[in-house]
């Protein structure tokens, strides 16, 4: 137990664990975008795993890093136009689309990712984010290294978090894309085109999911390989769950089980011996499970979730 | 504008507010062009639509709900005060409270209609459409509106109302226009045509609904004794009493959401969490069961036919034998369903009750209305119950589909069924009720010789312990 | 746009409609081939030859199409309820994992009876399995398609803990997997050479069981009721809770086997790489053959024709492997079009 409190209380620690939480931010911001709409996008797995290939080659090709992230973040955007596409302008089922675009996205993008690198044993590498240290603010103890040393993308996501709170209840845009997943029908009685609301959603969204996975492998690490992503993108359609479709909540959710993961990796040093490496990186699996079983009483989920909207229906 | 079912009131209305777009035809507005098939271009041209099905998101604020679309997409911020200062104006003008923060989830259905208005009324709109709008309220809500409505057209406002009601369209309504079968038949003065005119044009032949014969009712069928459901709630039911006889048509009035769902699963076998007891010919009631339920001589037609009542992806024949699947007449050794028996016997069905379709084996969801409604009523009547619900059985179907339906009913009061009857048209239970009863929050009242009250006690009934706070179901006592 | 419900859909129109995908995938895949600097024709025809060209070819085929005919198969039973079942990889190790706890020498029987044993453990694995999401979402709401998802990670830690650890072979020269399946337990091969085996035989007669069950029972009529309108299912008395249950117990059931058969019909023994994501294709599988038990079979065929084929093609001409898992993703979406453009109309408004 000592160990566990010594643990919490290095520096190391909490930087790992905002490392961590960046792309779960990414990801869980951007679900909830969609879900908020009324579209369920299982296509996160896949579109994290595009980001990730994507951002990483434009730089590897030579590409500067931001540039790098914008292109991941177009990548996401088309592959969120494909899913709106099938599930908000054909009404097509929101699962199995999901499912199909996560495989077809993973494979594509291991696909090129082969084509253009057809010899690589090892993954080569690309240089990548470094560490800006806030002047002053990073000489704290303990919060400066944790929090004011990170790459300007973990930054990034953590301002998200406020802009995305404020833009969806606070300007009229936010509110037709919160009442597209209420109730579409009153969208469209007001003139405003709910197809085009959800369709923008899901792109912005699944822009933020790509970055999401572009940051794993510019800035967490500077290499990709196949399964790079490992159930991150799941674990963020549960942690939107847990945060019952709120970014303050969706923060605090990513929070914890960066702290999970971050735990794990130290907790397997120290009892690594007795206690199996597997079952701590169950961990997060389980832990997601329990979220959403934890929620599922209490959530309101946005009225119109999976529901297709057929422009013109009357009940 | 006045109509039945299906002629076509909702798809003009529609087209009026930008959501279809017509073929042919123009629309003036103050001497001008209407751009069509543009909801923003009827708005701006002073165009205000209140649904029949409300379009509010229940988990909103009404503020939000009213102002989504007033502002420009693109501005960074909501203008909250003077959002508010022009909703408090309308409030204060039209008279229609309605507290902007609460959110719309825990309205009332009068409030929520409120916020309705309100929505098309901030938007100035001076041309109103209020689409079937009494279909929810009691009558004394429904009073309010008209009185409502007069005091719009008095600050100028033009108004059109659309309903198959003709008492209401008389009572609002200063000119009437009659669509049928996609036609304008007939535009009148309200004050020179008559309900026989108005139903005559509406229907284009002589309209009879089927008319109650003088039958005595017989031995009890169903015996309601002290039945509650435990957890607290307008639809919730309270000690609820009620005794059924062959030969007679027994009528529940009340507006949706006041415990008739309650009652009418629990007497279906969707829910069997209640005390008190139900006795069927003098045996309990296989309480959540339904097939059991069926099988002990009931027949039920669901409040709507689209969720509850048919799968719709499956075949007619399916859903002929849906309540009685796993009896011995229709499945061999228990498990394997016998095709050539279910089919041969949807056969007979089908021709017996007139469903219009290509045969047992098409899919049901092609079915219309009507059709399906007489589907369900094969199903329910083919082995000539001892006990009928009917729950909203003509809701939103056409003239000639009704008369359909009520004559089934009429034959099985006949043939000696005890039938139950729950409605929110009072004019239907007034006209095929041998007994009405009135339901509110989940009480019911004594079920009295139809015609011994009249239709304002009734409203006044419906209401209940409403927001006036009056205790006018005091005197409620066990009925039979 | 407007999209309106056509008044009879033909037979022939819904059975085609996978086809139509198909052929929708194949061009988007000859996209990427030429990309690759291949010819098209070229290499859709080495895919050919490598899938079906040769005795061995189609040998290997029909071997690997046997786990994706069960996994087809599960998925298809539950989408056929709107369960949404994504965990059949984690059921199928379930089912390896039964197979080889039971089948490595705790129990002997003669073969007669350890085979049919050893299926009915596996079946039984992956329905527990199972059992845990379908009660969750049964009994407290909670979303399917996650659960399923997390438990395969999870099951594939605690196959690697296993066979890393306690069940770890020590006549395998340091590699990470279990014993090997005793003698009576291991599913016979069908012919001389190749390696199809007895599994094949049992996918079949699955195939046809689950397929009368559908059409002829009262239970395959409850499960279709429920996934198309569960209220009215409700209504017309089905318990929609049981039938669920009941659907996922098939589902995972059928996936467990196609474990088993991994296990004891084809490896002999269980290792972190037996499923290179069949449960996953056979979502896939599912969609094409429009969740009909048997059209399960020529869909299961087909894609295990593109993985064996691409497998070669690959060999021959420069194209990532990969192309074949871009085909299945493709087909997935493709094949949801083509069936919604046999049943529903598209207008284009002027």
């Amino acid at each position: 137990m000592s160990d566990f409190i010594d643990i919490l209380l290095t520096a190391g620690f909490w930087a790992a664990t905002i490392r961590i939480v960046s792309p779960l931010i990414f990801g869980t911001l951007g679900e909830l975008i969609c879900e908020r709409a009324g579209v369920l996008n299982l296509g996160i797995e896949g579109i994290m795993t595009v980001g990730a290939m994507s951002g990483w080659m434009w730089v590897y090709q030579g590409g500067d890093l931001w540039g790098g992230v914008l292109f991941a973040a177009s990548m996401g955007a088309v592959f969120g136009l494909l899913h709106a596409v099938f599930t908000v302008h054909l009404g097509l089922s929101q699962h199995v689309t999901g499912i199909g675009i996560t495989l077809f996205a993973s494979s594509l993008s291991y696909f090129v990712y082969r084509m253009l690198l057809p010899d690589a044993t090892t993954p080569p590498k690309i240089v990548p984010f470094k560490p800006i240290a806030v002047p002053w603010l990073s000489d704290l103890p303990i919060i400066g290294e944790a929090l004011f040393s990170q790459s300007a993308l973990t930054y990034l996501a953590l301002a998200l978090v406020p802009m995305v709170w404020y833009v969806l209840f606070r300007t009229p845009v936010g509110l037709a894309v919160r009442m597209s997943g209420e109730n579409p029908v009153a969208v469209e009685a007001q003139g405003i085109n709910v197809l085009a609301v959800r369709t923008g959603a899901v792109m912005v969204g699944s822009a933020f999911m790509a970055v999401g996975g572009a940051f794993i492998t510019m800035s967490w690490f500077d290499a990709f390989y196949f399964g790079m992503i490992n159930g991150r993108g799941w674990i963020c359609v549960a942690l939107v769950i847990f945060a019952s479709w709120r970014p303050g909540r969706a923060l605090l959710g990513a929070l914890l089980f960066a702290g999970l993961e971050a735990i794990q990796v130290r907790a397997q040093q120290s009892a690594g011996a007795f206690i199996p490496y597997q079952f701590f990186l169950m961990l997060p699996y389980v832990m997601s499970i329990f979220a959403m079983i934890v929620m599922a009483r209490k959530t309101r989920y946005p009225q119109a979730l999976l529901v297709p909207f057929r422009r013109g229906e009357r009940v | 504008m006045l109509g039945e079912n299906g002629a076509g009131k909702t798809t003009l209305m529609n087209i009026l507010f930008g959501h279809y777009q017509a073929d042919e035809g123009d629309i003036l507005v103050d001497g001008e062009m209407l751009p069509p098939g543009s909801t923003q271009a009827a708005i701006s041209a002073g165009i205000g639509m209140v649904h029949q099905h409300f379009t509010l998101a229940d988990n909103l604020s009404v503020l939000e709900n009213i102002t989504l679309g007033t502002e420009s997409m693109w501005s960074w911020h909501h203008d909250q005060a003077s959002s508010r200062q022009k909703l408090a104006g309308l409030i204060r003008d039209y008279g229609l409270v309605v507290d902007p923060d609460v959110l719309v989830a825990d309205l009332s259905v009068g409030e929520r209609q409120r916020v309705e208005i309100l929505k098309a009324l901030y938007r100035d709109a001076r041309i109103l459409i209020l689409d079937e709008p009494t279909a929810v309220l009691t009558p004394q809500e429904s009073e309010r509106l008209f009185a409502t409505l007069k005091s719009m057209t008095a600050k100028g406002l033009a108004i059109i109302f659309i309903s198959h009601k003709l008492h209401e369209i008389l009572a609002v309504s200063n000119r009437i226009a009659v669509l049928r079968r996609g036609a304008i038949v007939g535009t009148l003065e309200t004050a020179a045509s008559t309900r026989e005119q108005l139903a005559e044009l509406m229907v284009g032949r002589i309209v009879t609904r089927p008319r109650l014969s003088a039958v005595k009712p017989g031995e009890r069928v169903l015996e309601i004794s002290d039945v509650s459901t435990g957890a607290t709630g307008a639809a919730e039911l309270k000690n609820i009493d009620l005794v059924l006889h062959q030969h007679e048509i027994v009528g529940i009035a009340g507006v949706a959401g006041n415990g008739q769902g309650t009652l009418a699963d629990i007497l279906s076998g969707l829910r069997k969490d209640f005390s008190g007891s139900v006795l069927l010919n003098g045996k309990m009631l296989d309480a959540g069961n339904p097939r059991a339920i069926v099988a002990s001589g009931v027949g039920r037609i669901p409040e709507d036919r689209h969720a509850r009542g048919v799968v719709a992806d499956m075949d007619i024949w399916e859903n002929l034998i849906s309540e009685d699947i796993r009896s011995d007449a229709m499945c061999r050794a228990g498990f394997i369903i016998d095709g050539n028996r279910a089919r041969a016997r949807a056969e007979t069905q089908i021709k017996q009750f007139d469903v219009r379709c290509k045969g047992p084996n098409a899919q049901t969801r092609l079915l219309s209305g009507g059709n399906m409604q007489k589907l369900i009523l094969a199903r329910a009547l083919s082995n000539s119950p001892s006990f009928i619900l009917a729950n909203q059985p003509v809701r939103g179907l056409d003239e000639g589909a009704i008369a359909y339906v009520q004559e089934q009913l009429l034959e099985a009061r006949k043939r000696g069924a005890a039938i139950l009857l729950i409605s929110e048209d009072l004019d239907e239970l007034m006209a095929l009720t041998d007994r009405l009863a009135v339901m509110s929050h989940g009480r019911l009242s004594s079920a009295l010789p139809t015609g011994e009250r009249s239709i304002a006690e009734i409203g006044l009934m419906m209401a209940g312990h409403d927001d006036r706070g009056e205790a006018n179901m005091g005197s409620l006592t066990n009925g039979h | 746009m407007v999209i309106e419900p056509r008044e009879s859909v033909s037979v022939w129109r819904a059975g085609l409609a996978p086809v139509w995908a198909i052929l929708a995938s194949l061009i988007i895949c000859a996209a990427l081939i030429s990309w690759a600097g291949a010819s098209i024709p070229k290499a859709y025809f080495l895919l050919f030859k490598g899938a079906f060209g040769s005795a061995f070819a189609l040998n290997e085929t029909l071997t690997r199409s046997i786990p994706l005919i069960f996994t087809g198969l599960a998925v298809s039973v539950a989408f056929r309820a709107k369960f949404y079942n994504i965990g059949a990889e984690g059921q199928l190790y379930a089912g390896a994992l039964a197979a080889t706890f039971f089948g490595t020498g705790l129990i002997t029987l003669p073969p007669v009876l350890m085979v049919p044993f050893l299926v009915v453990m596996g079946a039984l694995a992956g329905g527990a399995l199972l059992l845990i999401p379908v009660l969750l979402k049964t009994h407290m709401k909670v979303d399917e398609v996650v659960t399923t998802l997390l438990l395969n990670f999870v099951v594939l830690l605690v196959v690697s803990y296993l066979i890393e650890g306690p069940w770890k072979d020590p006549a395998s020269l340091g590699w990470p997997q279990a014993a090997s399946i005793i003698d009576e337990g291991v599913l016979p091969t069908l012919l001389a050479k190749g390696r199809l085996h007895f599994g094949l035989i049992i996918a079949l007669f699955m195939a046809v069981i689950i397929w009368l069950m559908m059409r002829f029972t009262v239970q395959g009529y409850e499960i279709r009721a429920v996934g198309h309108n569960a209220r009215a299912a409700a209504f017309s008395g089905i318990n929609v809770n049981r039938t669920v249950i009941m659907t996922a117990m098939v589902s995972g059931g059928l996936a467990g086997i196609a474990g088993v058969s991994e296990t004891a019909g084809l490896k002999g023994y269980l290792t972190l790489d037996l499923s290179p994501g069949f449960g996953y294709t056979g979502i896939a599988v599912a969609m094409l053959a429009q969740l009909n038990p048997l059209a399960v079979v020529p869909a299961a065929i087909f894609l295990s024709a593109v993985y064996v084929g691409a497998d070669a093609m690959s060999r021959a001409v420069n194209i990532p492997t990969y192309i074949a898992d871009v085909l299945v993703g493709v087909s997935i979406l493709a094949v949801l079009c083509s069936v919604m453009l046999s049943q529903y109309r598209i207008r284009w408004r002027a």
